[in-house]
Formats: C-alpha cells, structure tokens, sequence
C-alpha cells in the first residue's frame, strides 16, 4: 500500500527512489480538483545526471517540488540517498535574496562558521563571478545572477542537485555558456543530478538518462540513456543526431 | 507650443547641497511672509517670526523649555516602542494566518476608528491620571496603524524565497534575519515614519489632560494666558526636535534598509 507523502532517507549516498502513485491538486475555488501526476516510479543511481523533460505544463516542477521535500501532499514515497543526504535546488528564477550580496547569498547556504573566504572566492571565480561578490543581485543581468545561483547550489557540495529549467529566459548564447559551465562543474565534482527541461536539446547535452513526460495527468512514457561522451556534449552535429534518435526526429 | 523639457522633477538624485538650499530657501520664504502679514496685522495674537523665537530663547534659558520637552520625548518614545513592538506582532501573526486574521479584522477596524480622545478619557478615567495611564493611551491610539501595514508585508511575503530557504537549511534564525525582516523592512519603516508624526501630536493631547509636564501641558497653561508667542515657541521648538530625528536617525535608516535596490 502506498504510504502517503513520505520522504525517507535510504542506503546508498546520492541515489534516488521516486515512487509518486498520485498527485492531485486539490479543487480551489472554481477550479476542479485536478490530478497531475501518476504512476511515476523512477531510480536513479549515484552519479548519474537524470533529465526530465516534456511539455510545459505537464507537471515536472511539481514532481521536483515532491523530490525536493517541499510538496507533501502526494501519494507515494520518495527516498533520497544517505540520512546526510545534502540537497541544492537551483530553481527556474534564480531566487537570490536581493537584500544580500552576491558572496553573502552563497555564504547563507554554508553552515554557521563554515563560510570560507577562499572556498567562495574560487567559486566565484568558477563561475565567472569573480569580482562581483559585493555586488547585488538585482544590479546584475538574468545571466549573471543565474551563474550566482549555480554557485549557491554548488558551493554545499551537495548529494543531489536539482535543477528547474535554470537557463530558460536567457539569450541562446548565454544559456550555452551556462551549459558548458554546468558541464564543467559537473565534471570536476560529479553529484546526482535530477535536470528539468522543455528543451531537447539542452536534454540531450547534459544528460547521462532522460525521462519523458507527457499530457496531463502524466507519468514517465520514456527512458532512454544518451549515448554521448563528455567531448561530444559540445558538438551541435553530435547533440542534434542523438536528439534525433531518442525523440524519433526525423 | 508643446515643451519637450518641462522644468525637471526635484528628485532624490539631485546633490544634497541642492536639496537643502531649496529646503531652506522655502523656510525663509515661510518666515519672511509670517513676518509681513504680522507687521500688517499688528495684532498680539500674530506676533512675528522674531517675537517667537525670541520668547523661545527666554524659555530655553530658563530650562524650562528643554525640560518639558524632554518629558514629552520620553514619552513618544516609550509609547513609539510598544506599539511599533506589540502592533508588529499583531500584525505577523494576521498577515501569516487567515483564521486569526479573520477573527481580528473587525477588532483593528474598530480600534482603528476609535477616536484618539476616547481612548485618552477612557485610560484616565480606568487607570487614573497616571503616567502609565498615559503611555498606553498613546500606545493604544498607534497600535491599529502599524498592525495594519506591517500585516500588508506579512501577506506578501515570498513563498520563493521561504522554499529557497527551507532546501538550504537555514533554520528559523537565519530565516527570520535574511528571509522575513528584510522583506517587511519597507513596512516598519512606513509605519515609523507615519507612526512618529502621529505619536507626538496624540501625546500632546494626553499631556494637555492629565500631566503636569510636557510641551501639551505648557501649551495648556499658555492657552490660558493667551499667550501666543509662547505657544507658536513651544510648537516650533518641537517641530525642530521631530525633523532632527527625520533627518538623523530614519533617513540613514532608510537609506541603509534600501541600499541594494537599483
């Protein structure tokens, strides 16, 4: 029997058992109770970088939400790696505080007194932010304070990292820049990474697995590994053909 | 003909050195036009500018100026504390929860509406004339308004930003520190700001009717004297004190609770 809402903490460090039976938004107002997810049962192995992808509006922020811990409501059970599980969230805005700095919105994320100068700096710099650290937020461009939230999710070094359509709203360049950045970080610190997107071909060039979703009330028709290597992410041809074979593209 | 330049809007951007002369300047001009309309009336009702500030140096000289006022300082800021503290809490607690918001609503209407006088006869007459009596009668009278606004950033705190701060484990201290209180920052300021303008006036009454010192209660005396001179003095001589706490202690405020906007 399914338990509700239950968020335990399982064996393994960085893995993910997602097991959401039913998601109903209940009736507000005028607005008809409405189901949104079912039969959703998806793992995910250590390391591994997972894309949910499908249709806006088909549910993949709420099933995000119900990973993240924020959700209840559901029915199901999702169990995230080690009782120490660290998770980071990059959300789909990139929600820095605007009444703090940007260094002072990535050191908030640390434990009290475990703010290293240097640790945040090197960060920083990662991400292309060096010398903006005083600055803040809302005195930078969509791109930057997006490259902030990348730093803020990063810096925790965290178990699993989930991530919200985080490049939506930005210039093609600009998102492909983030792109490679993430790709970057991923690399240098590999960590579980649940990935939302609408877009196949930013699926296609980060994941390792990509799971689709589809319609209303939905649930994962699809499960395809990317068979690409780490070099191969930033080639268009190579990306482009891959997304063609896993989404039938002709 | 169209002006494609109309006279610029006096902004905030503008150097300081300008705002305060044009700040000045208008003063003078209020003055200069108090002087002559006294000068044509030639009544001892209006004195003039100079009569005033004269009579105020006297008062000041004998200490007795800066005595009252003192007292009625005192009190502002005693009954200032409380509400702006007690009338947060209220107005937290009914921006965060509907039921206890629709419970109240009608309470702070009606104390919202009750007229300041009532609440200062009402304190007298059950406390009795009492310096406490008088400090919740101001209290009283300001609490409503700051339930009322800083409830308004209650409502619209960010969810966003409370998720943000629920995944990355910021616990309930560094939640309240860098979460909630920025965001309802705006509005303690504004009730301050209202609050402070509205306090002193309210304090003035409650020293006029039940206190043996104060500016309302010298202002009662010199009524009785019809003593204008004085009493513009004492009304002036306070004006004063409450801009210089304007200009030293809420600006700098503001301008430091705002600093990160763009």
């Amino acid at each position: 029997m399914a338990q509700i809402g239950e968020r335990a903490a399982g064996p393994a460090s960085g893995g993910l058992e997602i097991r959401v039976d039913r998601k109903v938004f209940p009736a507000a107002g005028s607005r008809p109770a409405q189901q949104v997810l079912r039969n959703i049962a998806i793992d995910i192995e250590p390391g591994s970088f997972a894309v949910i992808t499908g249709p806006s509006g088909c549910g993949k922020s709420t099933l995000l939400n119900i990973i993240a811990g924020l959700d209840h409501d559901f029915e199901g059970k999702v169990t995230l790696g080690g009782p120490d599980t660290k998770v980071g969230y990059i959300f789909q805005s990139p929600r820095l505080l605007p009444w703090r700095t940007v260094y002072e919105n990535i050191a908030l994320v640390l434990p009290d007194g475990d703010a290293r100068h240097a640790q945040i700096d090197d960060m920083l710099r990662q991400v292309g932010l060096e010398g903006f650290g005083s600055q803040y937020p809302e005195r930078l461009s969509l791109g930057m304070q997006r490259r902030a939230a990348l730093a803020r999710g990063f810096i925790t070094e965290p178990d699993v990292l989930l991530m919200d359509e985080p490049f939506v709203s930005l210039d093609d360049p600009t998102a492909q820049a983030l792109r490679e950045l993430l790709i970057g970080l991923w690399n240098r610190r590999p960590t579980t990474v649940v990935f939302i997107t609408h877009d196949r071909a930013e699926a296609v060039m980060l994941g390792t697995r990509i799971l689709r979703m589809s319609g209303s009330n939905a649930t994962i028709d699809q499960d395809e590994t990317v068979r690409l290597s780490p070099s191969e992410r930033t080639d268009r041809d190579k990306v482009l053909a891959e997304q063609r074979r896993i989404f039938h593209e002709t | 003909m169209q002006r494609l330049n109309p006279t610029p809007r006096a902004s905030v951007d503008e150097p300081w050195q300008t705002r305060v002369a044009w700040g000045l300047g208008s003063l003078m001009g209020f003055l200069l036009f108090w002087e002559v309309l006294a000068l044509l009336i030639q009544h001892r009702h209006l004195p003039p500018p100079t009569v005033v500030f004269s009579a105020m140096v006297r008062e000041a000289e004998s200490g007795e100026l800066g005595y009252h006022i003192a007292m009625t300082l005192f009190r502002v800021a005693v009954a200032f504390v409380f509400a702006m503290l007690i009338g947060s809490a209220i107005g937290i607690v009914m921006g965060r929860n509907g039921r206890i918001d629709q419970a109240f609503d009608s309470w702070l209407i009606l104390f919202l509406n009750l007229p300041a006088l009532v609440i200062i006869i009402l304190c007298y007459v059950w406390f009795g004339r009492t310096e406490v009596a008088a400090i919740i009668a101001v209290a009283v009278n300001k609490l409503p308004n700051v339930a009322v606004t800083v409830r308004e950033g209650a409502r619209a705190l960010s969810r966003d930003l409370a998720e943000m701060a629920h995944v990355y484990r910021f616990g309930p201290w560094k939640t309240l520190r860098h979460v909630t209180l920025p965001q309802l920052a705006p509005f303690f300021l504004a009730s301050a700001r209202t609050g402070l303008s509205l306090v002193w006036k309210i304090v003035l009454v409650v020293e006029l009717l039940g206190r043996s010192d104060g500016v309302g209660f010298q202002l009662g005396t010199y009524f009785q004297m019809f003593d204008v001179s004085m009493i513009l003095a004492y009304a002036l001589a306070f004006i004063l004190v409450v801009q210089v706490i304007e200009f030293a202690v809420l600006q700098p405020i503001a301008a430091r609770v705002n600093k990160w906007r763009r």
